[in-house]
């Protein structure tokens, strides 16, 4: 470990100044071909001579050049596409909102497929736990800016493309300067807040959305604002309660579904930008993953009554920019900082450190652990019961017998009651469940502050976290 | 009547993680035919096992909850007063927002 460190550091160098050489490089090579005519930039080096073919071009009613030729020859060559869908794809402009589990499929088929522009917008940065699904990044981006890591993707499949990086958070006061240099908005966001502000912006600027959604086993796909269809708030006038908003990391999703819905998304995005098929509008596409069944379904047209893209709306740009979608959805546009709950006085908490001198003593004590069983499988503190939150009201008796045992096993504390504590991940539920132990009769229940993360963080770093 | 039910996007948790029931539903006694609003009742007492706030609000089903008849959004066909026929399959879907 210790040997290797100089050498990371030394091979991190060279590909910085590497990256400088190479723009260098590019920046020559562009100002070189922008000397010659249209139709006589040559092929790369290893393709062979540049034959008549390609001279020939210059003759043609398109403007596409040897290079795009070849580069988009499997798509020229299908008679529905055809140099036709490739030209407009070429002048066309995408942006995809959210660079995770659907904005990468969607971003490397849409940079591949030879779309003019691509921008990205993106808050976060890359986690070792996005890899499973999130296949634009790799390891050597954990840490750096999704952006920064989707936009060397795309470069390297397809430097011929447009790459506009946008390395912060869409929110309603960036929102309309950011869509308005787009022709499609790809929604591959992951929560409610930003689904309805992506809408809403979409439709005052009168741009086609492509929405996806994915979790757990199952995903959706549908064109809102297209050609006089419905928009999302035609569909879903009123926001859905909170707890009916899973995340994926709470929820958990399997890598591959999202990966399904962001290759859909690109599709319905190079459709759009091509004039080619008939676009997912009015219709929606729900995926499911385990009976490996695709359901199109046919959902309401544009609602009139509809409160933004309705007969008689009159949401303008400044109701938009004015608009608290947070406080709309009841819910965090930013995902990555979980609500922390402040259920309990004071006394019925301690902290993980705490907690740790408490088991270093050998205090006589339990540990109730409120998580869901599968959470608890992957991976929970030494000596706690598992009794989920869920399950609590018909378990409480489990409670009282393992006080009782802990009672007669451990006789240095004979006559002192044991006491009870709560952990569970993050320290909300086991605030839940403190409040309705002590409403049940254990008054001297404890939740432990910040749950198995905080022990992680706190006590034990090896301690896995999930 | 036999109807096919179908929950998805989670809505299936609240139904024992069971996501399709085949079941044999009658009309309200005095009614000759089944409407989706007979239908709604029938599924919170039968198949609702848990959290019917997460189902139900009201007389309809809770915001965030697309209701399919016949792969045809319900409100195409009359919403709460669309009429049940024989076979029909009514599908129920939660809105998923993640990515």
């Amino acid at each position: 470990m210790e040997s290797s460190a100089p050498d990371a550091a030394a091979i991190r160098g060279e590909i910085e100044a590497l990256k400088v050489k190479k723009k260098e490089i590019d920046a020559r090579i562009a100002a070189l071909e922008a000397q010659l005519a249209p139709g006589q930039v040559c092929r790369n080096a290893g393709n062979g001579p540049v034959s008549d073919k390609n001279a020939a071009v210059s003759g043609t009613e398109h403007d596409l050049t040897p290079d795009m030729i070849y580069r988009y020859s499997r798509q020229l060559l299908l008679p529905s596409f055809g140099v036709k869908g490739q030209s407009r794809l070429l002048k066309s402009s995408v942006l995809v909102v959210g660079a995770g589990g659907l904005g990468s499929p969607a971003l490397l088929y849409l940079a591949a497929c030879g779309v003019g522009q691509v921008g990205i917008v993106d808050n976060d940065v890359v986690e070792l736990n996005n890899m499973h699904r999130q296949v634009i990044h790799t390891e050597a981006y954990i840490g750096r800016s999704k952006v920064e890591s989707a936009a060397a993707a795309c470069r390297a499949i397809n430097s011929s493309l447009e790459v506009i990086e946008h390395r912060e958070a869409l929110r309603t006061s960036n929102a309309l300067e950011i869509l308005s240099k787009y022709d499609i908005v790809v929604d591959a966001t992951d929560n409610a807040p930003s689904r309805y502000m992506i809408n809403d912006c979409c439709v005052v600027l009168g741009k086609p959305l492509v929405s996806g959604a994915a979790l757990g086993l199952e995903g959706q796909l549908t064109v809102y604002n297209y050609n006089g269809g419905p928009c999302y708030r035609c569909l879903f006038p009123t926001p859905p309660p909170t707890t009916a908003c899973q995340r994926c990391a709470d929820s958990g999703v399997l890598g591959v579904v999202p990966g399904v819905i962001g290759c859909l998304q690109a599709l319905e995005g190079i459709k759009i930008a091509s004039s080619v098929g008939e676009p997912l509008s009015g219709r929606m596409l729900l995926f499911d993953s385990l009976s490996a069944r695709i359901r199109i379904v046919k959902i309401r047209g544009r609602c009139l009554q509809c409160e933004v893209c309705g007969e008689n709306s009159s949401f303008s740009r400044q109701n938009f920019k004015d608009f608290d979608y947070e406080k709309f959805t009841q819910s965090p546009m930013s995902t990555s900082a979980p609500v922390k709950l402040n259920l309990l006085g004071k006394d019925s908490r301690i902290t993980t450190k705490h907690y740790s001198e408490i088991v270093r003593n050998g205090e006589a004590h339990i540990l109730v652990d409120v998580r869901p069983e599968h959470h608890y499988k992957i991976v929970s503190l030494p000596n706690s019961i598992n009794i989920p939150l869920s399950t609590l009201d018909k378990r409480v008796s489990e409670i009282s017998s393992a006080l009782e045992q802990e009672r007669n096993q451990k006789a240095d504390f004979e006559g002192e009651r044991p006491n009870l504590y709560v952990i569970c991940r993050r320290g909300n539920d086991s605030q839940r469940a403190v409040h309705y132990l002590q409403n049940t009769g254990f008054t001297s229940a404890k939740d432990i502050i910040g749950g198995i993360e905080s022990w992680a963080q706190d006590v034990d770093p090896q301690f896995p976290t999930y | 009547m036999h109807l096919t039910l179908e929950f998805g996007g989670g809505l299936e948790l609240l139904c024992d993680a069971v996501k399709i029931h085949d079941v044999h539903v009658e009309p309200p006694v005095g009614s000759e035919k089944m409407t989706m609003r007979d239908l709604l009742l029938w599924v919170q007492k039968n198949l609702i096992k848990e959290r019917p706030e997460m189902f139900i609000k009201g007389d309809t089903v809770r915001p965030g909850v697309l209701v399919l008849v016949n792969d045809c959004d319900w409100e195409l066909s009359g919403q709460l007063d669309t009429t049940l026929e024989e076979k029909d399959v009514v599908v129920f879907i939660s809105t998923l927002h993640g990515g």
